[in-house]
């Protein structure tokens, strides 16, 4: 906490953890607040209307899976993926925006604010916007009877990781990209297989053995895994904080790499 | 407050170089940049006097913006070392920027707020707080002339209110310096005006200013001293009078095209110095009397005398080649 004295000339490549990351959260909480009606629109509506039609639509062809109803399936499922998404496009889209064509990164470094705090202040409001659409979903999904018990509300939290990871993931292509086309390769690449292939849709189980054991790299794999039980009101499997270790690795990791570069890219 | 400001500027006025009584507020010695292969700062020394107004001046691609992120702390130098406000940069930028207020050469307002959140918002990026935010705010509006506009949103601002605005965000923290990056490109003559304005008040209230810029009529009003910095080097630093008169002779004459041919032979010999830039003739004069008496008996011959200013000095140190 002591970034007073912190170097960053001297600190390596670690990233300077320091309380003065949360103007820089705050000031897009305030922005957010501004614009709130259609962002809300987007973070939670649209993949309400996938939970619903698809839930309704496939629910019926589908049937259930194991003893459990498609929609009610699938709402956990939905709840992670679009936890990732709203992470994703905030630090693809909005932090690009404002490093780039807004500038606002080059007047809060003139300030006595470092790279890093403007990283850890993105990426910690891109969780929190993605904790933001989770609780809204997990309360229509809770008035729509899709959720066991309260125990889903620790699902919360763990939104709150899987959106920081994704956060920091998206952040390094934030930090490598040139404009905004490049994020298009991160979407085609990286985002829909792990959308296909993590377990939101269908059980991993249905994909073929080597396809599903290399599935456990992407790290929604292992969000669904912890987050489907709490709120279908299954007990936790017993890996459950092996999982949750897999996502902070990989949260840490990005992170991490992610401050680096954009040192380089902005301070260099 | 007022006195010893007054001494300093008279001791820089009597002699552009540094005696060493009042301690700098910037001091930077064999400052070095390095970019892959490039070098663009190649070894600048620089001392900044407490209260001066010091002027970088230089053609584009010179190093002007580098030192200044340099003394920011926003790039590591390669070379050299730096103090700024007593803090050892990059080490301590982040304390020296605690009292550094900075007008980037592009506003970067946010422009998702109005003019008020702006500087709200921004007061935040410090660790010092004002005692009372909304008073100070108050009083920034008023110096910049914007306490109409408090809750405009950005978009609705003109070029010169924006910089007005940027002008007062880099007040907020009540900075012993100023650093600001061509602070009146691109406005019209009023907005200019305007803003040379703001900085006298803010040179008369004990601030310390660092700016960058292309005119030189405007190095001339706000600069005690200036740095003339081409190719990453300081080639001349001295306070305007004396780049002037150290650098070239007082008197310049101007003459086009046939004017210039037909008179060049009689010119040149009459003139200290003389040389063509495209068609036009430039005689330049220690003695005005000559060369004045010469052209006013010669009949239909245009010319325009003038005396010498820093675009002569800067054209002559740095040369007549466009810089892109």
């Amino acid at each position: 906490m002591n970034a007073r004295y912190a170097n960053p000339a001297r600190h390596g490549v670690l990233p300077i953890v320091s309380r003065r990351f949360i103007p820089v959260w705050r000031r897009n909480l305030l922005v957010w607040r501004k614009l709130m009606v259609p962002s809300i629109l987007g973070n939670f509506g649209e993949p309400l209307l996938y939970l619903i039609v698809l839930g309704y639509g496939f629910g019926r062809l589908v049937g259930d899976i194991g003893d459990l109803p498609y929609m009610v399936f699938l709402a956990s499922g939905i709840i992670c993926s679009s936890a990732m998404f709203t992470a994703s496009f905030e630090a693809l889209y909005s932090a690009y925006t404002r490093m780039t064509v807004q500038q606002t990164w080059g007047a809060m470094l003139d300030a006595p604010l470092l790279v890093d705090d403007i990283v850890l202040g993105e990426v910690s409001w891109a969780a929190t916007k993605a904790l933001m659409g989770a609780t809204a979903m997990l309360v229509v999904a809770s008035l729509l009877g899709l959720v066991a018990d309260w125990k889903a509300v620790l699902a919360l939290p763990v939104m709150l990781l899987a959106g920081f990871c994704f956060a920091a993931c998206a952040m390094v292509i934030t930090a490598v990209s040139r404009s905004y086309d490049f994020f298009l390769y991160y979407f085609t690449l990286v985002m829909t297989p792990m959308l296909l292939l993590s377990g939101v849709f269908f059980p991993l189980e249905e994909l073929p053995e080597l396809v599903a054991a290399a599935a456990h790299l992407l790290p929604l794999v292992h969000v669904v895994a912890v987050v489907r039980p709490l709120m279908i009101g299954e007990s936790l499997p017993a890996l459950w904080p092996a999982h949750l270790l897999l996502v902070t690795v990989y949260a840490t990791a990005a992170f991490t790499l992610a401050t680096a570069l954009l040192r380089r890219r902005l301070a260099g | 407050m007022a006195a010893p400001e007054e001494a300093i500027r008279e001791a820089v006025d009597e002699d552009g170089t540094l005696d060493s009584t009042p301690p700098a507020i910037v001091c930077a010695r064999g400052l070095r940049k390095r970019y892959g292969g490039l070098e663009v700062v190649r070894g600048v020394d620089l001392d900044v006097r407490p209260g001066e107004c010091f002027g970088l001046l230089g053609p584009n691609g010179a190093g002007k913006t580098t030192v200044l992120r340099m003394l920011l702390g926003l790039t590591p130098p390669t070379g050299g070392t730096l103090t700024v406000l007593d803090e050892p940069i990059p080490v301590r930028a982040r304390e020296a920027r605690e009292r550094i207020g900075v007008v980037p050469q592009a506003d970067n307002l946010d422009p998702d707020f109005t003019v008020r959140e702006n500087l709200a918002i921004y007061a935040r990026y410090f660790a010092r707080q004002p005692a009372d935010p909304d008073r100070r705010i108050d009083d920034l509006l008023r110096f910049s002339s914007l306490d109409g506009r408090a809750d405009a949103p950005i978009q609705a601002l003109s070029g010169g209110m924006k910089r007005r605005l940027s002008l007062a965000r880099a007040l907020i923290n009540g900075p012993e310096l100023v650093v600001l990056d061509e602070p009146s490109t691109g406005l019209d003559p009023q907005a200019r005006q305007y803003i040379w304005q703001r900085l006298l008040a803010l040179l008369g209230q004990g601030c310390t200013l660092i700016l960058t810029t292309h005119y030189m009529e405007e190095a001339e009003r706000l600069c005690d001293r200036l740095a003339i910095i081409d190719n990453g080097r300081i080639i001349a630093c001295d306070t305007p009078s004396n780049l002037v008169a150290r650098h070239i002779e007082p008197h310049v004459f101007e003459l086009r095209g046939g004017d210039a041919e037909r008179w060049h032979r009689q010119g040149v010999g009459l003139a200290a110095r003389s040389e063509y830039v495209g068609d036009t003739l430039l005689l330049y004069a220690v003695e005005p009397d000559a060369l004045g008496d010469a052209l006013y008996r010669e009949s239909g011959l245009r010319y325009w005398q003038r005396p010498a200013n820093l675009e002569d000095v800067f054209l002559r140190l740095t040369g007549r080649d466009l810089r892109d």
